[in-house]
């Protein structure tokens, strides 16, 4: 029973990681159509720049904001100054360019912070054990799963029950439309643009204590982004979650009941997706 | 213009003797890896599909032959046999998954199903070396009146390689088939609706440019000696996607040209410094941004103007 | 209507499909006999288009049959059904951007052909593929264009590519959807005059906006109204037809 609970809550923690990793991802894509591969980059550089920010400050929340920051500067200057640039709905560059910024952006970052493996230091109150009934947790993983319940319902309510939703929602379905309603469709991508690598780059600094932070790291996490988009459906807010989850669970109790099979409780789910439902289970076209 | 690439094959057949050793191994590099990008530029440049997982059958097949050769499977073969049936099994099952999207979930789902099979490779140490590699890999008896030990001899393996794929490529693209790629790759409603099995174009294709790269990973195993996790990684396909869209994607010899241009800069810039990577990131975003039709686009561009 | 015992080119039997919420097609049901010139006449919405899309393949429908024929074919796809001698011009011309109107026309014409899934024979195997686009393009008088590519054209010209693709694979059943949709009025009668050139071997299904051109070339009618056929009859009948009038002068 307490081996069950214990697997249960660690695959939501680390469902609620994955969660975190793809909204971002999928958020960008939903509105502006375009694949951004720099996400795993925006990961690697929020982790960094937040462990930068913790070392010099002494103060995580410091550290963390500086994170956020340096992200949402580099992703704004990515959209304005690069990806706007190119022609409208043509994928394929578009995702290109976003690739050549995420190696920039990794190879950047090892030049910075060098090759060692590091990670970001826990909250010391989340630092310890916590007893739930039969089995004790370790804190910082209850408050991932905390901040995912926390962030997917404020991403769900800024989605559905608000102004800025709605018009996100609007220039979704159709952006000349929503533009000549008075949508200043520009000025929303970029603002979605900025906060999907936001939202990055707190999946970044959050997964920091658990996942590590490593060169190597961007192309991980975007990989376990792609599963979870693929699983759940590109575009789609409540497939990055249910995707997340799902995976986070799948690769939990397959690596521990069969802790051989490694990157095979990654693949199986993705697997199966892709045979029955290839655009993922809420994905849209 | 011509003349271009009768002069080009004559001096690729006499390279070995106005080169050193150094820059031979270098030309051997390019023309593999010419291979390679254009086993890409079949389904990328001609199909329309792009892939950012290619080197998932590369890596498989030199692993393949590397991991027989060090066991003693002295026969290239039976080595390189296995290898290209290594490469095309792969592509026959990663197809089967991922060709029921486009574009950017197709991008995607390649790359996730690389990612895989990358992790297996660094994961397994016991058996594929894990991220150490396998070192010492050396070129099997071929059964040829020469061996394909030395660079010139290995110089020229690599030349006839180059020179088969580049003439079935061409075959291939002349083709009916070929024809009908481009067309998918243009308009798949349209291609439906005239009768054409729009998938299974796809797939035959897909597996066919996953055997190429295949064969592109045979020869670069045994010219390196060595394999490692980095010939599947997203960054060599990365390259390979790369290669295919400086030098212009859809055209035959494009990737050949895109191939030579980033050997050759990843040789003078890592002279330099160790920012490879960065470079190759700029090289993306500089490509994309002003000549998303690659160097032989340009020059065509260059050449409609000049004739109006 | 066809004589006893012959089997229809087309009929479609009670078709249904839906589309976002609302019934695109409702129980179409239609019959065309072969060498027939059947014009679908309707408004804007009514469901032509749509109905085009369920007989090709493109889109699954909801219920009913189609038959090629007389065979069920509701269930191949869109290729198969080109092959059994179904073509189809669109609405929104559906080209090849970068390719030449040579290019083209080639595809077309191999598209019909057992040749076309070749991958390694030599090219002088392939020699009567473009001898018969060659000879296609010289018939059309689109010789002087072969070499320039779909994106450039004219719209008229482009209407013409269009038209001539769907006849490269020798159908023996063509559906035009609206040929003459954004042409002059000269542009207008030469596609009016084609289309009443075709041999008598060929049934032609053809969607029309223009109630002129739809009775020009019409054998019988067929009037389509919020996905349901509500008129279906000679030329003549369609002329007298008061709900159909209504419909028209209404709009």
């Amino acid at each position: 029973m307490s081996f069950w609970l214990f697997q249960l809550l660690n695959g939501l923690s680390f469902g609620m990681l994955l969660f975190l990793l793809a909204a971002g991802l999928s958020l960008i894509f939903g509105l502006m159509r375009i694949l951004n591969l720099a996400h795993g980059g925006y990961y690697l550089l929020g982790a960094y720049v937040a462990l930068s920010g913790v070392e010099s400050t002494g103060s995580l929340a410091l550290g963390a904001l500086a994170g956020l920051a340096v992200v949402i500067a580099v992703g704004v200057l990515m959209e304005r100054a690069f990806l706007r640039r190119l022609p409208q709905h043509d994928e394929l560059p578009q995702a290109l360019m976003t690739f050549g910024f995420l190696l920039i952006l990794g190879d950047v970052a090892l030049w910075i912070w060098g090759g060692t493996p590091q990670s970001l230091p826990k909250p010391p109150a989340l630092a310890a054990s916590v007893r739930l009934g039969p089995i004790t947790f370790p804190t910082y993983r209850l408050f991932l799963i905390v901040v995912g319940l926390a962030v997917g319902v404020a991403l769900w309510f800024l989605q559905e029950r608000t102004r800025l939703g709605a018009m996100v929602r609007a220039a979704i379905d159709d952006a000349e439309i929503a533009e000549s309603t008075g949508i200043n469709v520009s000025r929303l991508s970029t603002a979605v643009f900025a906060f999907g690598a936001g939202l990055a780059a707190l999946g970044g600094i959050m997964a920091g204590p658990v996942l590590g932070v490593y060169p190597g790291a961007d192309f991980e996490v975007l990989l376990l982004a792609f599963v979870v988009v693929i699983v759940g459906g590109l575009g789609s807010l409540k497939g990055a979650f249910v995707g997340g989850v799902l995976v986070g669970c799948l690769d939990n109790f397959g690596k521990a009941l069969f802790p051989e099979l490694a990157y095979f409780t990654i693949f199986a789910p993705m697997a199966v997706i892709l045979a029955l439902r290839p655009t993922g289970l809420f994905g849209t076209r | 213009m011509k003349a271009l690439p009768a002069a080009g094959a004559a001096a690729l057949a006499l390279a070995p003797l106005a080169l050193s050793s150094y820059q031979l191994g270098l030309l051997t590099k390019m023309l593999i890896l010419a291979v390679f990008a254009m086993s890409l530029n079949l389904i990328l440049g001609y199909g329309g599909m792009p892939s950012l997982g290619h080197a998932a059958y590369f890596g498989m097949a030199a692993y393949t032959a590397g991991l027989l050769a060090r066991r003693g499977v002295d026969n290239f073969w039976l080595d390189a046999g296995a290898a290209l049936a290594a490469a095309a099994i792969t592509a026959a099952v990663f197809g089967l998954l991922a060709l029921r999207t486009r574009g950017a979930y197709l991008l995607m789902i390649t790359l996730a199903l690389a990612q895989v099979v990358w992790g297996i490779a660094f994961g397994w140490k016991s058996f594929t070396g894990g991220d150490d590699g396998l070192p010492g890999i050396s070129r099997p008896a071929a059964g040829l009146p020469w061996s394909l030990a030395g660079a010139t001899r290995f110089y020229y393996f690599a030349l006839v390689v180059f020179a088969l794929a580049t003439a079935f490529l061409r075959l291939v693209a002349h083709s009916p088939f070929g024809r009908a790629l481009v067309g998918i790759r243009e308009n798949e409603r349209r291609m439906e609706v005239l009768g054409y099995h729009v998938w299974a174009h796809r797939y035959v294709a897909f597996v066919l440019a996953g055997a190429l790269a295949g064969v592109a990973g045979i020869a670069f195993v045994f010219f390196t000696g060595f394999v490692s996790p980095a010939y599947l990684s997203v960054v060599f396909s990365a390259m390979a996607l790369i290669m295919v869209i400086l030098g212009g994607a859809g055209t035959l010899l494009g990737p050949a040209i895109g191939s030579a241009v980033i050997v050759g800069l990843e040789s003078t810039v890592g002279a330099y410094t160790e920012r490879w990577v960065l470079v190759l990131g700029l090289i993306y975003v500089g490509v994309t941004l002003f000549a998303p039709d690659g160097l032989l686009g340009l020059a065509q561009r260059r050449r409609a103007g000049a004739t109006r | 209507m066809s004589a006893p015992g012959s089997v229809n080119a087309l009929s479609v039997e009670r078709l249904c499909h839906d589309f976002g919420g609302l019934r695109a097609v409702d129980h179409v049901t239609l019959a065309i006999a072969e060498g027939e010139r059947r014009v679908i006449l309707g408004p804007n919405g009514a469901g032509k288009t749509t109905l085009f899309n369920l007989v090709t393949g493109l889109f699954a429908p909801l219920s009913g049959t189609i038959r090629l024929f007389g065979d069920d074919v509701t269930a191949l796809p869109p290729f198969r059904r080109a092959r059994l001698g179904l073509g189809r011009t669109f609405q929104i011309t559906t080209l090849f951007p970068k390719l030449t109107v040579r290019e083209s026309v080639l595809l077309a014409v191999q598209g019909a052909d057992a040749a076309r899934f070749s991958l390694l024979k030599r090219r002088r195997a392939y020699r009567h593929l473009s001898d018969r686009a060659d000879a296609l393009l010289a018939e059309w008088k689109l010789d002087d264009r072969r070499d320039v590519t779909t994106r450039e054209l004219s719209y008229g010209e482009q209407r013409q590519v269009e038209l001539l693709l769907a006849l490269a694979g020798r159908p023996k059943v063509l559906l035009l959807d609206e040929p003459t949709a954004g042409l002059s009025a000269a542009e207008t009668s030469a596609v009016v005059a084609t289309v009443a050139r075709f041999p008598r071997d060929v049934t032609v299904l053809l969607i029309e906006h223009d109630m002129d051109v739809a009775l020009t070339l019409a054998d019988r009618v067929t009037v389509l109204h919020q996905g349901a056929v509500i008129a279906d009859g000679t030329r003549d009948e369609i002329r007298r037809d008061r709900r159909v009038a209504e419909i028209y002068l209404g709009v």
